[in-house]
């Protein structure tokens, strides 16, 4: 487009208004036909009949509108699930990278192997053993660009078009848009304040038998789960690997919130308790830094087999220097010790929430009380939809996630996704008066509209006389009411 | 951004400095994303037409920005309130900066939807049927005898829309009256007033007028044929989901009344430099006033480039000219 266009022209077939002075931009304001304009496409896409059908959901949303707001400093997001990066050592982390580069660049600045350095892939396996996966093998280990690329290699790997995958419901967005590109029918299984309820998996896992669906897998977060702040009990940890040996399920456990609890040891991870029922995907985003896309996928040998064909065929390998500098942070810096910094500031800042909530919130609201991770899911009282009710909270300078997005069935409109990984404590007790008052102020509006019995309207004689209608006469009515 | 493009001779190789324009961008409206995505096209343009041009938001940095380091003139590129309200133009003319585009009070009165709708069916422009009513009137009155005596007047189907607003936010049509309560409570979200106007079905068109220096002129109009049969925000936004015809598929004689009309608004409001009228033309082919943009959409997908192409201008340098002109 940039090139189609022809610079000026310097023959205005019609005067185009006062000649400004010499130089001056617009001097040679064209006017009349182009010779070689190349017409403009009336889709203003040439190759809008093209697309795969699989991207016809990808259109632009007012939500992603409203969302822009968020990055101003009038506004208070609890919307964002951003870790608290800056709490890290920086300077550190910044000379431990330099000497990467000017060490070890030979290495670093190179290509590297498909399924990841190796020495990071032993590092790893150190890590998943604080969640008691004490078996793992490096071999076993895919190194991906955050897992959110091991997912969706998983899901390439096993999901063909019209699959059933079994999912929390309110399921984390960014699985969900995985499954989606794959064309996978995402089934929502119903959670409590224990995380997964099995009697609802068993019930999910027959209906489908009995309809002939092919389930591929069960895609779960067991710890502080994204969005809904839950974590699932360890009687139901057992009850789920139970179910999935009965019904010959293979779990997916998505795990990046695992070491963020507030209180206790971590708990012991589903992968631990059966290596061949379960692909475990990790994550050094929360741990250690999002910005350098370093997660990984555990899985038994056959299936890393084809993961890292996958892999070699999307990006042919993990980026060097950041696995370098995550098996490097390891090696050399307090990475544990760093965890409990980070869980200390985000438990600070979960009281903040939970206690302005409880303060502040209108009865008919609930939420979940999280003991670890970013997130709290609140309910909201009756009736009220969390995304019709953005634009009120966009002008009130506060921003949360509707429900909706979580889901892939169209529920949750009652629900949103507050976080409180970002804010300091005092924004996120202001973020929740204001908050309180968007819900406050949209009750008011049901209170006047939910009660209209539209079925005693009278029949409709509309004024044919175009000049009668015109309202209000006196414009003051709605200068005052804004 | 320019890589390909090298400044055209008309700003280089002169004794006069290039012009310097700070285009404004962002706001903290419903209408950023649009802002952003419309003040980065105008950027490019006027770069392209050899004016020195930054992008800024309109922040608490802003006014202590323009006094360290002065533009000649502003091109506000900001939709939604403050932008399109008159309030940064009242303080802009407070500062003395000069800016493109119409003055406070007459920005205050076309912000307002029904208001500038009153003044322009007083000039004898038409435009349909509408009430505007703040929720306080729904809670007093009672929603159900108010919303009756609503669909009974203006029928079915009916437009809800805020007060004010642009990029079609919050807008619904609303075809079955048991539709109607939940539509104004998701409108009363963004403002808290709202408009129900009587609906016309007819081709939709978006009128562009641009002022150079020899009064309001009328560029082709752009019709607009959204495939879904709305006109909404995902509509607008996504290329491929909308048909836009330039010049509309309008008879010459419809053609000629709805820039008459486009002109006419631009008049009796008050307006300078430029503004897009949306109207539509009903089976009888009369041509209705809807809303006026004292700001129009400059993104990749909006109307009023589509019409400056049209017209066989360069939208860089009629945006230059506006500058130019504002500057001196």
């Amino acid at each position: 487009m940039w090139d189609s266009r022809p610079t000026l022209l310097k023959v205005p077939s019609t005067p185009p208004g006062p000649p400004a002075g010499p130089g001056q931009p617009g001097t040679h304001l064209t006017h009349g036909a182009h010779p070689h304009v190349v017409p403009r496409h009336p889709r203003l896409d040439p190759l809008a009949d093209r697309y795969a059908a699989r991207t016809h959901g990808m259109k632009t949303s007012e939500i992603r509108a409203l969302f822009s707001v968020v990055s101003r400093p009038e506004v208070v997001s609890l919307a964002g699930g951003m870790p608290a990066v800056t709490a890290l050592p920086l300077d550190a982390v910044g000379s431990m990278i330099g000497e990467l580069v000017s060490g070890m660049g030979a290495q670093t600045l190179q290509y590297g192997s498909g399924q990841g350095d190796p020495r990071l892939r032993e590092r790893i396996c150190d890590v998943m053993a604080l969640e008691g996966i004490s078996d793992a093998s490096p071999s076993e280990v895919v190194v991906t660009v955050g897992s959110q690329q091991g997912l969706d290699l998983v899901t390439r790997v096993f999901v063909d078009p019209g699959d059933v995958i079994l999912a929390e419901g309110p399921s984390y967005v960014g699985a969900l848009g995985v499954f989606q590109a794959a064309e996978a029918r995402v089934r929502h299984v119903a959670m409590d304040d224990h995380g997964l309820i099995p009697e609802a998996l068993e019930e999910a896992l027959i209906d489908c038998r009995a309809a002939g669906d092919r389930v591929k897998f069960l895609y779960t977060v067991p710890n502080f789960h994204n969005p809904a702040g839950v974590t699932l009990s360890e009687p139901r940890r057992e009850a789920l690997i139970a179910l999935a040996e009965k019904y010959d399920l293979l779990i997916i456990e998505d795990n990046p919130y695992g070491l963020l609890g507030f209180e206790g040891e971590p708990m012991r991870a589903l992968r631990a308790r059966n290596s061949q029922r379960v692909i475990y995907l990790g994550s050094f985003s929360k741990t250690f830094s999002p910005g350098l896309r370093v997660g990984w996928v555990l899985a038994p040998l056959a299936v890393r087999e084809k993961l890292v064909l996958a892999t070699e065929a999307q990006v042919l390998c993990p980026p060097s220097l950041t696995q370098y500098a995550v098996a490097r942070y390891l090696d050399t810096q307090p990475w544990r010790e760093q965890i409990k910094l980070f869980t200390e500031l985000y438990r600070e800042r979960r009281d903040a929430t939970l206690e302005s909530l409880a303060a502040l919130m209108p009865a008919g609201a609930a939420w979940t009380k999280p003991e670890g991770g970013f997130y709290v899911w609140l309910k909201l009282p009756h009736g009220l939809d969390a995304k019709l009710m953005q634009p009120r909270a966009v002008n009130a300078h506060v921003a949360y996630v509707p429900g909706i997005g979580f889901f892939a069935d169209g529920n949750g409109q009652e629900y949103m996704r507050l976080s409180y990984c970002y804010p300091e404590p005092d924004q996120i007790r202001e973020g929740v008066r204001r908050l309180a008052r968007v819900i406050e102020a949209e009750l008011d509006l049901h209170s006047t509209f939910d009660r209209v019995d539209t079925g005693t309207f009278r029949a409709i004689t509309p004024s044919t006389d175009s000049g009668t209608i015109v309202g209000p006469a006196n414009s003051d009515t709605y200068e005052d009411g804004r | 951004m320019s890589e390909s493009a090298p400044a055209p001779a008309a700003a280089t190789g002169t004794e006069r400095h290039p012009l310097r324009a700070v285009v404004l961008a962002g706001g903290l409206t419903f209408e950023r994303e649009v802002s952003l995505s419309s003040g980065t096209q105008v950027w490019e343009e006027l770069v392209r037409a050899g004016v020195d041009a930054e992008i800024r938001d309109a922040d608490a940095g802003l006014l202590p920005g323009l006094a360290a380091s002065p533009a000649d003139a502003l091109f506000i590129a900001l939709h939604g309130a403050t932008g399109e309200d008159g309030a940064l133009r009242a303080v802009l003319d407070l500062a003395g900066v000069p800016y493109v585009g119409s003055p406070a009070a007459a920005c205050r009165l076309a912000w307002d939807k029904p208001a500038a709708k009153s003044v322009v069916r007083s000039a004898g422009v038409t435009t349909p049927d509408w009430v505007a009513l703040p929720h306080s009137t729904f809670r007093e009155l009672g929603a159900g005898a108010v919303l009756d005596l609503l669909v009974a007047r203006l029928g079915l189907p009916l437009m809800v829309k805020p007060a004010s607003g642009g990029s079609a936010l919050g807008v619904q049509k609303v075809s079955r009256v048991e539709d109607l309560p939940a539509a104004m409570v998701s409108c009363f979200a963004y403002g808290d007033t709202v408009m129900v106007e009587r609906f016309v079905e007819g081709v939709e068109l978006a009128l562009s007028v641009v002022d150079l220096g020899n009064g309001p002129e009328a560029l082709p109009a752009v019709e607009i044929a959204p495939e879904s049969g709305v006109f909404d925000y995902t509509s607008r936004y996504t290329p491929g989901l909308t048909e836009y015809h330039t010049p509309a598929r309008v008879s010459a004689e419809i053609a000629a009344r709805a820039a008459a009309l486009a002109v006419r608004v631009h008049e009796v409001l008050g307006l300078a430099d430029l503004s897009r009228t949306d109207a539509i033309v009903g089976p009888d082919g009369d041509v209705h006033f809807l809303e006026v943009n004292v700001s129009p959409g400059l993104t990749e997908t909006s109307m009023f480039p589509m019409a400056i192409e049209a017209a066989g201008y360069e939208l860089g340098e009629v945006l230059a000219q506006l500058l130019t002109r504002r500057a001196e």
